[in-house]
């Protein structure tokens, strides 16, 4: 299996609270992989851990991608800021002109072309504090397209979203898959994982399992990921499994 | 008639012209790292990093007397220190950077108000608290016009990466982008205006010129620059008429000019094009869609 995405022995924490517990695991190139779990078992944080915002990372991680692309939880942005659907779609192409450049006519073309894609032409020179919440995830897909990278991380694109428009994110999703880039999605609903992503990831801080979903989302191994402590054990001492690699 | 009332103080005096470039100048820079301010929900942080100038303007006072730079300089080091300080102890530690930021004021208010007491009088200190624009030399001039100057060329620089921290700051993280860096040099250009306003203002109202025509903006216009642009020709409304009221009624010109201000904001939070009482009560007719 060609791999984007090899973790080894990954832990993270806060606090020194691991969140992500020795977890080894590896996500194949070019396919779509639903990071599933119940709440609190680290899977916002591993994805976080991929892009460097994690506080402390411990093991290895190793990324074949070039350019990653990021999709963080709604609650992560000031959606009061004021500014344009325009300007948030174009910031996509910062690594093109980063913080000082500008945006040249192909970025801008590129730019209206991604927003359509996504449904919301005429909205460009709108204020985002007017969007609704499916909407705004529309945005931040616009935003995704354009920043054009062959490894795109989603945290929880479909949350509190419609039906109709996570159909319509989805043909974009299984776009990406047909242009061979790696998606990573971090999901709650089992139905959509079985029906849309061949692989899973399945974790309770600790890793439970890993591969095809249907294999990964047995009902054997959600027993075992439902049974996982949500503990955060003040008088937890230090882990006494041996980190075999350090980051 | 109107001459007399509107014109002949400036003509006629050079102080009242000093005060008057000094205002257009703090209102020109200032608007803008006030409408910042705000949109980084940092208003009352903005308060206590001006108040937070004291103890370094105090030692500027202890060591030149009433000389301007040893003031501004002193103000300026204190601002930044206070600052950097603030953000370093949040960083380290679980406090809040709110809270970090408040216990650094007040102890840099005791810090300079026991230090200006130990040389100067209590005249001094009043001058120092609250400014006196009228006092505005050439070399004040300088200052504050510079000061605008490397404050609108500065924003105009890290415009973009600034707001983007402000709206999305973990989009910037993913990029491969120090945010943090953006928001201290932000902070510096703030302290630096706060230094500018601190001549016409003293350390208690430094802010007013710059915080309140940003709010009354937000009434107004919904874009940063839009904001910017609003809120500029309102601080320079409420400096000229606070000079003048305050020139023929004998009045303190820094409270004046700050409370015209408020009445700016006042106006436009009743009477504004968006989220006021106005369009709160006016129930205009719905859209068709």
């Amino acid at each position: 299996m060609n791999a984007a995405l090899r973790l080894t022995d990954l832990t993270v924490s806060y606090d020194r609270h691991p969140a992500v517990h020795h977890v080894s695991a590896e996500i194949p190139a070019g396919e779509m992989t639903a990071i599933v779990g119940p709440n609190g078992a680290g899977k916002s944080t591993l994805l976080k851990a991929l892009i460097g915002l994690a506080p402390q990372v411990e093991g290895r991680i190793e990324c074949t991608a070039k350019r990653i692309a990021y999709l963080p939880q709604q609650a992560e942005i000031d959606r009061s800021f004021p500014i344009s659907v325009l300007d948030t779609v174009l910031l996509g192409r910062w690594s093109r002109f980063g913080g000082f450049g500008a945006a040249k006519p192909v970025d801008l073309h590129d730019a209206s072309h991604a927003i359509e894609s996504v449904g919301l032409s005429g909205f460009e020179r709108r204020p985002i504090d007017t969007l609704s919440v499916g909407q705004f995830q529309r945005v931040l897909f616009a935003r995704l397209l354009l920043q054009d990278a062959d490894l795109v991380l989603l945290d929880e694109p479909f949350a509190a979203i419609d039906s109709k428009t996570v159909a319509d994110l989805m043909v974009v999703i299984r776009r990406w898959r047909e242009e061979k880039r790696t998606v990573v999605a971090v999901l709650h609903d089992f139905d959509q994982v079985r029906r849309d992503f061949p692989h899973a990831l399945l974790l309770a801080r600790e890793l439970v399992d890993a591969g095809p979903t249907s294999r990964v989302l047995s009902s054997e191994n959600l027993l075992r990921a439902r049974a996982m402590a949500e503990a955060w054990d003040d008088h937890a001492g230090a882990c006494d499994v041996p980190l075999r690699l350090s980051a | 008639m109107l001459y007399e009332y509107l014109i002949a103080p400036f003509a006629d005096f050079g102080f009242m012209r000093r005060a008057l470039v000094a205002s257009l100048a703090l209102s020109i820079g200032g608007s803008a790292i006030g409408v910042f301010l705000i949109l980084r929900r940092m208003s009352l942080m903005g308060d206590a990093l001006a108040h937070s100038l004291l103890p370094g303007a105090a030692m500027g006072f202890l060591i030149g007397g009433l000389s301007l730079p040893a003031m501004s300089l002193g103000g300026f080091i204190a601002g930044v220190a206070t600052a950097l300080l603030s953000g370093v102890i949040a960083r380290f530690s679980s406090m809040r950077e709110d809270a970090s930021f408040a216990a650094a004021y007040l102890t840099a208010m005791a810090l300079g108000v026991l230090i200006v007491s130990l040389r100067g009088s209590a005249v001094d200190l009043m001058n120092i608290l609250f400014g006196a624009i009228l006092a505005v030399d050439e070399g004040a001039l300088v200052l504050v016009v510079s000061t605008a100057t490397v404050t609108l060329i500065g924003l105009a620089a890290i415009y973009r990466p600034l707001v983007v921290e402000c709206f999305n700051p973990g989009f910037l993280a993913a990029m491969g982008v120090r945010g943090s860096l953006y928001h201290y040099l932000f902070l510096s250009l703030a302290v630096l205006n706060m230094v500018a306003g601190f001549q016409a203002l003293g350390t208690l109202m430094a802010l007013g010129l710059i915080l309140l025509p940003a709010v009354a903006s937000s009434f107004w216009a919904r874009e940063v620059w839009s904001m910017s642009l609003v809120a500029a020709p309102m601080a320079f409304a409420s400096a000229a008429i606070g000079l003048l009221v305050s020139f023929h009624a004998g009045l303190p010109s820094g409270p004046v000019i700050v409370l015209f201000a408020s009445c700016f904001f006042l106006l436009s939070l009743l009477f504004g094009s968006r989220a006021s009482v106005r369009a709160r009560l006016s129930r205009p007719v719905h859209l068709r869609g």
